[in-house]
């Protein structure tokens, strides 16, 4: 137990922890827009974030980007790969729905044959990367950690005495926020957002009022996967690396986190996300990088005893202001 | 014609709830559908919303086949139910279950003219309007379902027991909207089984026993008719 060092770098731990959150929130919108629609957890869910990191890495390679590249450059290959990661992973999200789960709709399959085949677009998603495609390309795909250059240095943009906030924090938890917000504007203020809403209310009388179901699932599924995406371009911005499995721990720790919120709901993911990341972060100060996952599971457990329906409750087609 | 179901035949699993039924609807009519609990309405009023699809027969509307047609499609070809009991989205308010129902519309400027009308109808709406719908009374859903259906501006208006769970007071209020609406021009398909209510109202109907139509005639003749009056009116 180390509580001196956590207080006396509390500032630090949070911003750390923030940050760590951002992403987790930005992964846990896809499984919560999924599930508030569905029902359906999609265990594919962390491999669309995998795929998405690929995008970043495949834009600098081809660009030539390094941490030494010119400003116009840098710009140029970042604002690129943002878009390939959010184009990648969007349509991976969505080739995963058109090519496995709504063959199973239209044959009214149970819940569990949803979940196996979830859990099977994972592994095929993932043994892609990690064995297919170094068969035909060669590396960097396999099984290798794969380093991402670091376009951008990290440098301190807020000197607050004991806390210094990196710009990569910055950046990571102001995109996170950012992406949020437009969601839940969309989700909230738009037609279609409505139409999504009714959908995750009531199914049949959605349909009623002239909204097209499968419409709506795609449209969930492409907008879970666009927030995925801007999450492994702003880890990849962070982190600097790559793996053919990296989506599974971040995918695990994000659906946590979209339990912990509420699942089903919007602002859930996003309280979810933040608090379980300052808890892994506080936790690993206090005993050791060990126990994070430990504590982050332990979090969720109290938690869910005391409230079930996670810290904000309610459903995707409830959530509102 | 404006409506004609041809010997449709509706099942759920290997249960048939509705064994090849016939009806049909011209434009400008109120027709009822009358029948007992479990006499296959409702399963009628999914057949022809499209919610549930069909095992034979066929749905003709406005002399197309939209047998094949999903319900949401059907809703663009100007069929609009107001769905049985509590058939709103009780997260959404008012507002937002009337645009609901306005959904397929571009219009904008009519939507508002048919948001004006249905708090005309409904004055009671026109209060409640930022209230979340599930927080209402059940009169108050039931107004709020049929206002929702009429947002769509629909050719044909499908009611599915309108008058369900409500106080005598509201019933009669309720069928005095409907009898309303019909006036301003809108063909009705209402399912009742408040019998005496419907065949008033009514221009025709059909009596429905066990998936079957078993009589068919102008409301008035039926109020005559003595075994619709032992059976569903409660008078010897």
């Amino acid at each position: 137990m180390d509580f001196s060092s956590l207080i006396d770098q509390i500032g630090e731990h949070t911003a750390n922890g923030l940050t760590k959150g951002a992403i987790y929130a930005l992964v846990a919108l896809g499984y919560t827009l999924v599930y508030g629609v569905l029902r359906l957890i999609n265990f594919a869910h962390s491999e669309v974030f995998m795929v998405g990191t690929w995008a970043v890495l495949g834009v600098y390679t081809v660009l030539g980007a390094t941490g030494g590249s010119g400003v116009g450059l840098v710009i140029l290959a970042t604002a690129l790969a943002a878009l390939a990661a959010v184009v990648a992973s969007a349509s991976t999200a969505l080739i995963v729905e058109r090519v496995a789960y709504r063959p199973l709709r239209k044959k009214n399959a149970p819940p569990l044959i949803f979940l196996i085949t979830a859990i099977g677009c994972s592994l095929v998603l993932v043994e892609l990367f990690g064995h297919v495609f170094r068969v035909f390309f060669g590396p960097p795909f396999g099984r290798a950690l794969v380093s991402i250059p670091s376009l951008i240095d990290t440098e301190v943009w807020l000197d607050l005495g004991k806390t210094s906030i990196t710009n990569m924090q910055i950046i990571v938890v102001v995109g996170a926020v950012v992406m949020m917000v437009a969601l839940d504007t969309f989700v909230n203020k738009t037609r279609l957002g409505r139409g999504v809403r009714a959908v995750a209310q009531d199914p049949d009388t959605a349909a009623l009022m002239g909204v097209n179901q499968d419409r709506v699932i795609m449209l969930v599924f492409i907008l879970g996967g666009a927030m995925a995406g801007v999450a492994a371009i702003l880890y990849t911005m962070n982190y600097d690396i790559t793996k053919f499995d990296i989506g599974f721990l971040i995918g695990v720790k994000a659906f946590t986190a979209a339990v912990l919120g509420g699942i089903g709901n919007l602002r859930g993911a996003l309280v979810g996300g933040l608090l379980l990341g300052v808890v892994e972060v506080y936790s690993s100060t206090l005993f050791s990088s060990n126990w994070e996952d430990v504590t982050a599971f332990v979090v969720l457990i109290l938690v869910l005893m005391f409230r079930p329906t996670g810290i904000l409750g309610e459903s995707l087609g409830k959530a509102r202001a | 014609m404006l409506l004609q179901l041809e010997d449709v035949v509706l099942a759920y699993g290997k249960i048939e709830a509705l064994h090849g039924l016939t009806i049909d609807v011209e434009e400008g009519e109120v027709v009822a559908l009358i029948g007992a609990n479990g006499a296959g309405k409702t399963s009628t009023m999914r057949a022809v919303s499209g919610v549930r699809g069909i095992q034979s027969g066929r749905i003709i509307f406005q002399g197309e086949d939209v047998t094949k047609l999903r319900a949401d499609q059907r809703v663009r070809k100007g069929l609009s139910l107001a769905p049985e009991g509590r058939g709103i989205f009780p997260g959404m308010t008012v507002v937002e279950n009337l645009d609901m129902g306005a959904y397929t519309r571009r219009d904008k400027p009519e939507v508002g003219k048919d948001f004006d009308r249905v708090f005309d109808l409904f004055p009671r709406l026109n209060e409640r309007r930022k209230q979340i719908a599930g927080t209402m009374s059940g009169g108050e859903q039931q107004m709020l379902a049929i206002g929702r259906a009429l947002m769509a501006r629909p050719k044909l208006l499908l009611l599915d027991e309108p008058s369900m769970g409500l106080a005598p007071m509201l019933i009669q209020q309720i069928f005095t909207i409907i009898t309303e609406i019909a006036e301003q021009g809108t063909t009705i398909l209402v399912v009742e089984q408040n019998a005496k209510q419907a065949l008033s109202r009514a221009d025709r109907a059909y009596v429905l026993e066990t998936g079957r139509i078993v009589k068919t005639g102008t409301g008035a003749d039926l109020l005559d008719d003595p075994s619709i009056r032992e059976a569903y009116l409660g008078v010897a």
